[in-house]
């Protein structure tokens, strides 16, 4: 009884209602199609973005590989003060050298701008870390002449 | 060819039914393999630096350069000098300096009445990291092992991260005009290797770590050093700590 008078004069609603029922489903279609695959699966991102900056090329191949190959250099900067500066520290980005050591054989560092860079005397710098007022101290000469770069002490 | 509003009704409805059978179909079956050995649960990454080693040589700034190509003028990581005064009756503002964000190093300092040090900077990889609360788009994230990374597919370039981000670790790449910062060289650790800046660091000021794995030495770093996280007060849960960090630094 009570429904009856409820329905009774709701003939006009239902168009309007199915309008609403198609353009919500209108909305899920579109929604769906916009967003990615997947999305949300870790939190509210994408998460083939992971998959995308882990596709970025390495230019450093890290000290291990060299050492893989290079084991004369290896043994003597073992046993100097150098032995925890990284190949490519001093050597520059060489995982193409690595990955195919004929094709790009590496330009040498350059000794007068090289050593510097870490040695160059510096109040900011920790005082226990050897520095040298380089000018003075080699005056002029290079480096190498004294110091052997894997293994810099006399 | 007399289309009533019923048939435009009863076929349209029935498309609609079709196409979102398919999409869900399409969402269901479509999600990604995991694409290695590399598990996304088993990390939590960060970073410790230790002021007293760091040299300042910009090693770290180079080599973040070359292996992220780092738009010209733009850091993903940098070094700052602190110059800081004694103070007997003024109170002096420390001095800091970053010439091109170390890049080339610095200009060899004598020495001054006060202290002086360096501090490497680069993006903290906050656990509840204002900058990816701010993006409208959800492209910027905190990955499920603790890494801060922008989708360069979706993101719009609206800037609103590079202001929310306390540190200023981000900055809009000039070319493709989406956001860009540090990834913690993600490419390279879920690979097993070390990031380019700590790889490059001479003295080990740098160390790259990983909070879940039991046998890092991070652990034992955390509980005999006084560590310390850039503007603490923030509440941003950074990852990359600090040792003998002067209380100058922000
Ligand atoms: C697969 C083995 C291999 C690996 C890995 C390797 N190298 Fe080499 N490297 C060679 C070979 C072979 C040569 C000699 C190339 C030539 O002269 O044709 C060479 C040459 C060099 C040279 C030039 C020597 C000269 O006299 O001019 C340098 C410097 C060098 N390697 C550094 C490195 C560093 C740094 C790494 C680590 C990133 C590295 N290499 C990794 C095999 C390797
Ligand atoms: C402190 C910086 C430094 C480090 C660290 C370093 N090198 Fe060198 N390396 C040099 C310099 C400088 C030269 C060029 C020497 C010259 O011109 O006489 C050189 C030369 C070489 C050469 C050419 C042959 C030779 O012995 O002169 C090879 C090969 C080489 N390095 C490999 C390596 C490998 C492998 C490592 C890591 C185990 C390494 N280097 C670490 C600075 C460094
Ligand atoms: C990437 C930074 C870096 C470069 C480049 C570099 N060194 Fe070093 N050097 C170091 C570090 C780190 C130590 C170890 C310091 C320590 O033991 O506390 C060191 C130690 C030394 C020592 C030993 C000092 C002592 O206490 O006995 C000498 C000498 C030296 N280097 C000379 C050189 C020379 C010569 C070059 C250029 C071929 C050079 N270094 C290039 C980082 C560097
Ligand atoms: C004429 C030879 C010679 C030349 C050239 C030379 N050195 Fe030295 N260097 C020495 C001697 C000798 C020592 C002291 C012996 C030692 O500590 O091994 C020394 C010591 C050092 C030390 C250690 C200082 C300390 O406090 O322990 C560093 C660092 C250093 N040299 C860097 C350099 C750099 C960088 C260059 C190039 C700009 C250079 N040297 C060029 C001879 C030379």
């Amino acid at each position: 009884m009570v429904v009856r008078r409820l329905f009774r004069d709701s003939a006009h609603l239902v168009r309007p209602a199915l309008v609403l029922v198609a353009c919500m489903a209108l909305f899920l279609v579109v929604r769906s199609a916009i967003i990615p695959k997947a999305f949300g699966q870790y939190g509210h991102y994408r998460p083939g973005a992971l998959d995308l900056v882990r596709q970025h090329p390495i230019a450093f191949a890290g000290q291990d590989t060299c050492v893989m190959c290079h084991d004369d250099q290896a043994t003597v900067r073992a046993a100097g003060k150098h032995a925890h500066v990284a190949c490519e520290a001093c050597h520059g980005p060489l995982a193409q050298h690595a990955d195919d050591p004929a094709a790009h054989v590496p330009k040498l560092p350059d000794v007068a701008d090289l050593c510097r860079r870490c040695h160059e005397k510096d109040a900011a710098k920790p005082r226990n870390f050897p520095q040298v007022a380089t000018a003075e101290h080699s005056s002029g000469m290079a480096c190498n002449t004294c110091h052997q770069p894997h293994n810099p002490h006399l | 060819m007399d289309i009533s509003r019923r048939d435009i009704f009863t076929v349209g409805g029935k498309l609609l039914i079709l196409a979102s059978v398919g999409a869900t179909l399409k969402q269901i079956t479509g999600a990604e393999p995991p694409s290695d050995a590399y598990r996304l649960a088993d990390h939590w990454w960060g970073m410790i630096i230790d002021i007293d080693k760091c040299i300042g040589c910009g090693n770290c700034v180079r080599a973040c350069s070359k292996e992220n190509n780092v738009p010209e003028g733009f850091f993903r990581t940098w070094v700052e000098r602190y110059q800081i005064e004694d103070q007997i009756k003024e109170v002096k503002q420390p001095r800091v300096e970053s010439p091109n964000g170390a890049i080339d190093g610095f200009p060899p300092l004598a020495p001054i009445d006060g202290k002086s040090f360096y501090v490497p900077k680069l993006c903290n990889h906050c656990a509840d990291s204002p900058c990816v609360q701010v993006c409208p788009v959800g492209a910027t994230f905190v990955s499920p092992d603790g890494v801060v990374l922008v989708d360069q597919t979706y993101c719009l370039g609206c800037r609103y991260c590079v202001q929310a981000c306390p540190y200023g670790c981000r900055y809009l790449h000039p070319e493709t005009q989406t956001v860009d910062k540090c990834t913690l060289c993600y490419h390279r650790i879920t690979k097993g290797l070390t990031t380019a800046c700590c790889e490059n660091c001479p003295t080990g000021a740098r160390l790259l770590v990983d909070f879940k794995n039991p046998k890092d030495p991070v652990h034992e770093i955390l509980r005999t050093n006084k560590v310390q996280v850039l503007k603490p007060y923030m509440a941003t849960g950074a990852k990359v700590y600090y040792e003998n960090l002067d209380g100058a630094v922000r």
